[in-house]
Order: structure tokens, then sequence, then C-alpha cells
């Protein structure tokens, strides 16, 4: 009965129906395109009645090897998150810690990464990190990009970690006291009770983390990193740094992350319908 | 159990003020009395979900009021039921009733669902076993958490105004369950504000008002002949 009652109880009246939220859509990507390819067309025909290479040929040439920057992109965005995230669900335990001394640590890492801009974050892996590990007698190389990884993963951290309170504080009371009533201990309770119910409420916010981290991880070219916008450079640099070029390269760039991003934007929105999310 | 001269206060407000009584095994007592006169705050006291200032609760040998309390080797001997059930949503019935034995007793776990299917016949739910929460009427989900809290093999049950939140026609289906288990030589201890139920059910009714209980006794002697003028009002209220 009550289960049949609650859709009907969440549709408020019309003057009070919240204004719908904007999401990507499809064809904002359609759009992107026209922007892009429009110009790119105009400067083309310029360039060619000009006697130089034109744009989509210039273009596709370099394609090859932006895409390898882009991919390298990706990697950087995967590592970080799984790193980011593992560390961040202890970090989150912590901040919910009984001990108030773990609470306070977890606090400050929290709060101290959460709130430093991610390029400082970077510069500070850049230069802080040595370029090679010694670890008893093995040496193990941490190259530019893998420095990168560990200062953005930092900032995922702290992020995951307020993403995991979160979602335990919204767990209803009740959860807990059932929980203590039945003699579970507090470590039983937190893994097998309690977090198992926040997973559904976690995963919106975090894949959200993941698409700003996806678009963050361009951050790392200012670094050095040979990522696809420090490729980019290269390439424009390349071509004789000719400024017919530039619109179209990064809006070709832009394309792709726009192609990467949304389908994890959709694929986000059918996890909240799926599981009844609500925000 | 004994519960002797219990204090209670949240700040400064005193919720209890040194409430004495005693059980034995067996008994099933009622405990009424108008919102915000310390009931709910009693029972949770007695499986330390909530702590107290001063008096001492004796629980089959267990001194409550302690701070070396094993509070888990006390629940594993009491148990709750709650008003808004807390069942945990993303365990199927049969899985809510099975957790704790399993996880907490360390019982083997064949023993435990053959015992958790006997629970979930003996609450008249047999073929929800597999159902989620969500999908249950409030009274199913009560009773749910009724077979959860037995599973564990309680020796004293605490019912915290477990049907408050149902709709008029599950309440019975929950107050049978319950009836049930008194009959059977259960301890039990419920806050309620069923008082038709609590006069069929309870060896003795204990009112409380204003952190103090007022009078206690047998239900037929209490509903017909209350002796203090609180009790006189409070049921002159509710008829």
């Amino acid at each position: 009965m009550e289960v049949l009652h609650r859709s009907a109880f969440r549709m408020p009246p019309a003057h009070l129906a919240p204004v719908p939220p904007v999401r990507l859509r499809a064809w904002f990507g359609l759009v992107l395109i026209a922007l892009i390819v429009l110009p790119a067309a105009f400067a083309d025909a310029a360039a060619t009645t000009a006697g130089r290479a034109g744009i989509f040929a210039t273009l596709a040439r370099w394609t090859p090897l932006l895409l390898r920057g882009f991919g390298f992109n990706i990697l950087i965005s995967f590592v970080a998150m799984t790193i980011g995230t593992a560390l961040g669900a202890f970090l989150g335990i912590g901040l919910i810690s009984l001990s108030r001394p773990i609470r306070q640590v977890s606090w400050t890492l929290t709060q101290f990464f959460r709130n430093a801009p991610w390029l400082v974050l970077l510069f500070f892996a850049m230069f802080m990190l040595p370029f090679q590990l010694r670890i008893g007698g093995l040496l193990i190389p941490l190259p530019d990009w893998m420095k990168a990884v560990i200062g953005l993963s930092l900032p995922v951290m702290a992020n995951v970690g307020e993403i995991v309170r979160g979602a335990v504080l919204s767990i209803p009371s009740g959860q807990w006291e059932a929980a203590e009533s039945l003699a579970f201990s507090r470590h039983q309770q937190i893994w097998t009770i309690i977090l198992p119910q926040c997973v559904k409420r976690m995963l919106p916010p975090w894949m959200n983390l993941y698409a700003i981290l996806t678009m963050s991880t361009v951050l790392a070219s200012i670094v050095g990193v040979n990522e696809v916008m420090t490729l980019a450079g290269q390439v424009e640099a390349a071509e004789g740094g000719r400024t017919d070029l530039l619109a179209p390269l990064y809006g070709w760039i832009l394309l792709w992350f726009f192609l990467y991003s949304y389908p994890i934007a959709r694929l986000t929105l059918w996890l909240e319908r799926r599981y009844h999310v609500e925000i | 159990m004994k519960i002797a001269d219990v204090h209670k206060s949240f700040g400064h407000l005193e919720v209890l003020k040194g409430v004495s009584l005693e059980l034995m095994k067996g008994d099933v007592i009622c405990i009424i009395g108008p919102s915000g006169s310390g009931k709910s705050t009693l029972i949770r006291c007695i499986n330390a979900l909530t702590p107290f200032q001063r008096g001492s609760i004796k629980v089959m040998g267990i001194e409550v009021n302690d701070q070396h309390l094993d509070k888990r080797a006390l629940r594993r001997r009491v148990g709750m039921v709650f008003q808004q059930y807390n069942l945990f949503p993303h365990r199927t019935a049969l899985q809510n009733v099975m957790m704790a034995p399993i996880q907490v007793l360390h019982q083997p776990r064949k023993e435990v669902e053959a015992r958790a299917r006997a629970l979930m016949k003996k609450v008249r739910l047999e073929g929800k076993e597999n159902s989620y929460p969500g999908e249950m009427s409030g009274g199913q989900q009560q009773r749910v958490a009724i077979a959860r809290s037995l599973a564990m093999n309680p020796e004293v049950m605490l019912f915290d105004e477990v049907t408050a939140a149902l709709d008029p026609e599950t309440v019975k289906e929950v107050l049978v369950t319950i009836k049930q288990l008194a009959d059977e030589g259960m301890t039990c201890i419920l806050v309620t504000h069923e008082m038709r139920f609590a006069r069929d059910v309870a060896d003795r009714i204990y009112f409380t008002d204003r952190g103090v209980i007022v009078e206690h006794g047998p239900p037929e002697e209490f509903f017909t002949s209350p002796k203090d003028a609180r009790t006189r009002t409070f049921l002159g209220q509710l008829s």
C-alpha cells in the first residue's frame, strides 16, 4: 500500500514542480560538431585556395598521434580514479570513525586535498616526488605520467572520502540501531549493513567526479606529460603556428572528450533511474 | 530482570526520574503512558542503546550501567523490535533473519537457514522468503523484524511501539504474532498504545507519566479501577 502511494506523494503541485535539471543531451554533441565543422570548412576552403594544405587533411594526418595522447588521458583518469577511490574509501571510513584522533586526521586530510587547487597538487606531485623509488634493492622508475596520476588521485581521494561520509550519514539511524541491537560489531555494521546500502547512493556523485577528473587530466600538459593537449601544442608548432588550424584542432579534441563523457553521463542517469536514487 | 531507580537526562531535560520495575522469566509486561513520558527511553536503556546516568538495570545477571559492559554479550540475549521495522533493505526477508546468527553467533549456515525458514513460517510469511523489504507491507516487514530478532534466540524481547507506524488493518497480524510469542512463555516488555491488546496479553501494566511509574498492576485491576488521578485522566481520554 505504502509502495503504491509513494509515487503519488512525490508528485508536487504544479506551482511547486521542480525546475527540470539540465542534462547532457545527444544534440549538444551535434551542435558541437556543427560549431567545429562549419568554421573548419570555411578555413579549409580558404587554405586550399591560398595553396596551403587543407585543414581537414592536416587534422587527419595528425589524428593517430593525437589519439595516442588522448588514450593517455584516459589511462591517467582510470588509474587516478582507481587509486583515489581505494584511498578515499578508507578516508571516508576514517571520517566516521568512533575514535576522535582518526576522525581528526581524516578530516584534516579531506579538507586539505579537497580545497587545494588541483593544479597546485599536480605541481607538488611533480616536483616533490623523485623520478625513481628505491624499495629494498628494487628500483622503481616513477615516470612523469605516474606522478601526474598521484597528483590527481589526491583530490579524488578527498572527494571520494566526502562522498562515502555523505552516503553513510544519509542512511537512517534506525539501520545502525537495528544492527547494534542484533549484536553486530562496529566493523560488521559498516561493511555488511551500512556500506552496501551506500553503493547506489554513491554511484552518481562518483561518476560525476570521474567526469570532472577526465576533464582535469589535460592539466597534466602544464607539467609536461605527453597527453593530448601537449601533443596538440606540438602539432600546432609543427604546422608553423598557422592560426586557422587552432580552432578546428582544439575543437576536434573537445569533441573527443564529449564523445567519451556522453555515454558516462547517460550511464549515470540510467543507474540513478534503475536504483531510484533520489537526488 | 531488575530495573532500579533509573535516571536519564538529555541535557537539562530529565526524562526518567527514578524508574524501578522487576520481572521474572516468562513475564509479559506492557508500558503505557502519554507521549514523552519516557517509555521508549526506558526500554532503549535495557539493551544499552541509550546510556543512563544513575540507577541499575540487571538483565540475567548482567549489569547494564557498567563502564565495562560487554554490549554485544547483552544484546545477544535481548531482542528488540522497532517502530520503524528497520529491516536491512539490501537483503531479502530470509537473509535479514539469517544475517545475525551467522555473523554474530557464527552458527553453521544450514542450521540457521532451517531455523530462519521455520521462523518465517511461524510469523506466517511463508513464500515471502525471497522478497525484499521494499516489496512488503508494513505489517509484513514488522513480522520479518520479529523473526529476525527471534533468530538470535533471545531470552527477553523488547517491543518499542511496534504497531504505531502500521495501517489499522495490518496492526492485527503483528499483534497476533506477539500474542503467540507471549503465550509460548517468551519474556516480553512492550511499549504500546494498543490498550485492548495490552489488557489481553500483559501480566502487568505499568503506567508512566513525566519520567516516573505512576501506577502498575494486573490489567483487570488497572483498567477497571485505576487508583491514581493521572491514570484516570489518561484512560478517560482514550475512551
